[in-house]
């Protein structure tokens, strides 16, 4: 029940992109189709789970035990950047289809504030190995839910009438502002 | 001191681990792309079209490298040439292409086919056509909002004032992304030396048709009574012509003369052009024969 309550509470209350704004940058770039943003979300959701498995371990294996806490944020940098190259090799070479379908934004991924936030308040917040997993996995597939709704709205909002001045980003961030507020609803209902 | 040499020693390691292993990574896991695919995606046109059946060039030129079973000739844009090269980089044997065009089956321009009612929404075919078929009295017509237009690759249609796409000739390249993009199916893709071609696409029995649009073909089959090569027929209350037939046996094209409506036109003449250079323009192609 705990750790429900912990991904429900990552997902929507604490959703990484529509309350704490961070990772908008992919947010904004790759929710222009439906396509492209189910790709992307399901690639950050997958990057996120692992990178943070990975920061758990380098955190209480290293850092702690030479007392060096202060370097968390270059590490946690290196570490995920070179893991997310790696995959991108190993995907590349052993699964063609899936490096077809997103393998162009795990790129975009690597130096993302969203994965790189996450691992860092799971440390912050002295998570257990799978409470970083579950809130990582959370958080991951709130940033999906985000960018799909985001990608829904931006594809249906093709045929509206936007005034000039208003059009392509413009609407958008009106948009997300909008669905952040439609979020702030959940919140205090799970706390952090 | 001591803690600056651990900063130093830890930051360097994760460093060089992370180094080491992606170059690991790099030599172990390198994938061979043949550099055969990206020789052949360079003599494609690279329209992107998808024409072809593939995603784009690069998927198609990947395709006719490594398959065997994957014909040269598949590349609509580039005709001829193109197939030559890719059949000759790849040591396959070209069929020869029979070169299409764009041909827009309506001429109901906005005086000629009566409207049924306003239309002031979406600038887009595929949305007028939810609303009740579209804005023209007839349902099977071009709805001139221009989403061929848009979807065509290479620039090579227009919207006319008479609110009908003309298709350019030199830059239609018979890629058939407009075919697919009308959601009337006004857009076939015949081929480049058709003589004769039915600028109509109702299927509305012939009072109705009238009605609706003065230039509509009514299916009275004086054109197929005229030709005396069997290349035309009449299918669901339209006119349809044989393309080869016509190309391979008739001569002077005296069909087109019969016609209550001049629904059916001679091709070389282009869609847009007035009723009285019809005839004129059929006698011309029966001269260059």
């Amino acid at each position: 029940m705990e750790y429900f309550t912990l991904f429900m509470g990552a997902v929507i209350v604490n959703n990484f992109v529509l309350t704490r704004f961070l990772g908008l940058c992919i947010f904004f770039g790759v929710s222009k189709s439906l396509d492209a943003s189910i790709g992307m979300g399901m690639a950050v959701a997958s990057i996120l789970t692992a990178s943070s498995a990975l920061a758990w371990a380098a955190y209480n294996f290293v850092l702690v035990p030479l007392e060096l806490k202060f370097l968390t944020l270059p590490v946690f940098v290196i570490l995920i950047a070179g893991f997310v190259q790696f995959l991108e090799i190993v995907i590349k070479r052993f699964a063609p289809a899936l490096y077809n379908m997103w393998g162009i934004y795990l790129v975009l991924i690597a130096t993302n504030c969203v994965v790189l936030g996450v691992p860092l308040i799971n440390v912050e917040s002295n998570f257990t190995f799978i409470k970083s997993v579950v809130n990582a996995l959370g958080s991951g597939v709130g940033f999906a839910l985000a960018i799909i709704l985001m990608a829904s709205l931006r594809e249906k909002l093709q045929y509206a009438d936007v005034p000039k001045s208003l059009q392509g980003l413009g609407i958008a961030f009106v948009i997300a502002g909008m669905l952040a507020l439609s979020f702030l609803g959940f919140s205090g209902m799970i706390p952090m | 001191m001591e803690k600056a040499f651990l900063i130093l020693a830890v930051l360097t390691g994760v460093g060089l681990i992370f180094g080491f292993i992606l170059a690991y990574a790099n030599k172990k896991f390198a994938l061979e792309v043949n550099p055969l695919i990206h020789i052949v995606e360079d003599a494609l046109p690279k329209g992107q079209c998808g024409a072809c059946g593939y995603a784009g060039c690069m998927a198609y030129a990947e395709a006719v490298v490594l398959n065997a079973d994957v014909p040269p000739t598949l590349c609509i844009p580039g005709k001829e040439p193109v197939a030559k090269a890719v059949a000759e980089l790849t040591g396959k044997a070209a069929a020869a292409m029979d070169p299409r065009i764009a041909q827009v089956k309506c001429a109901g321009s906005n005086e000629k086919a009566l409207g049924a009612y306003s239309y002031n929404g979406i600038e887009d075919c595929v949305a007028a056509n939810l609303l009740f078929g579209g804005p023209k009295a007839c349902k099977h017509g071009c709805l001139g909002l221009g989403t061929c237009v848009k979807s065509c690759p290479f620039g090579a249609l227009s919207m006319s004032e008479a609110g009908l796409p003309t298709v350019d000739p030199e830059k239609c390249t018979g890629c058939g992304v407009c075919a697919g993009a009308c959601p009337k199916q006004v857009i076939a893709m015949s081929p480049l030396d058709a003589h004769v071609q039915v600028n109509c696409n109702s299927k509305d029995k012939g009072p109705v048709a009238r009605k609706a649009c003065s230039v509509a073909c009514i299916a009275c089959t004086l054109c197929m009574k005229e030709c005396p090569h069997g290349a035309i027929k009449m299918e669901n209350n339209l006119a349809t012509v044989d393309a080869k037939v016509c190309v391979e046996k008739c001569s002077e094209a005296k069909c087109l003369a019969k016609c209550p409506t001049k629904a059916i036109r001679s091709a070389l003449n282009g869609i847009s052009g007035n009723e009285n250079q019809t005839t004129a323009a059929a006698a011309c192609a029966s001269c260059a024969q």
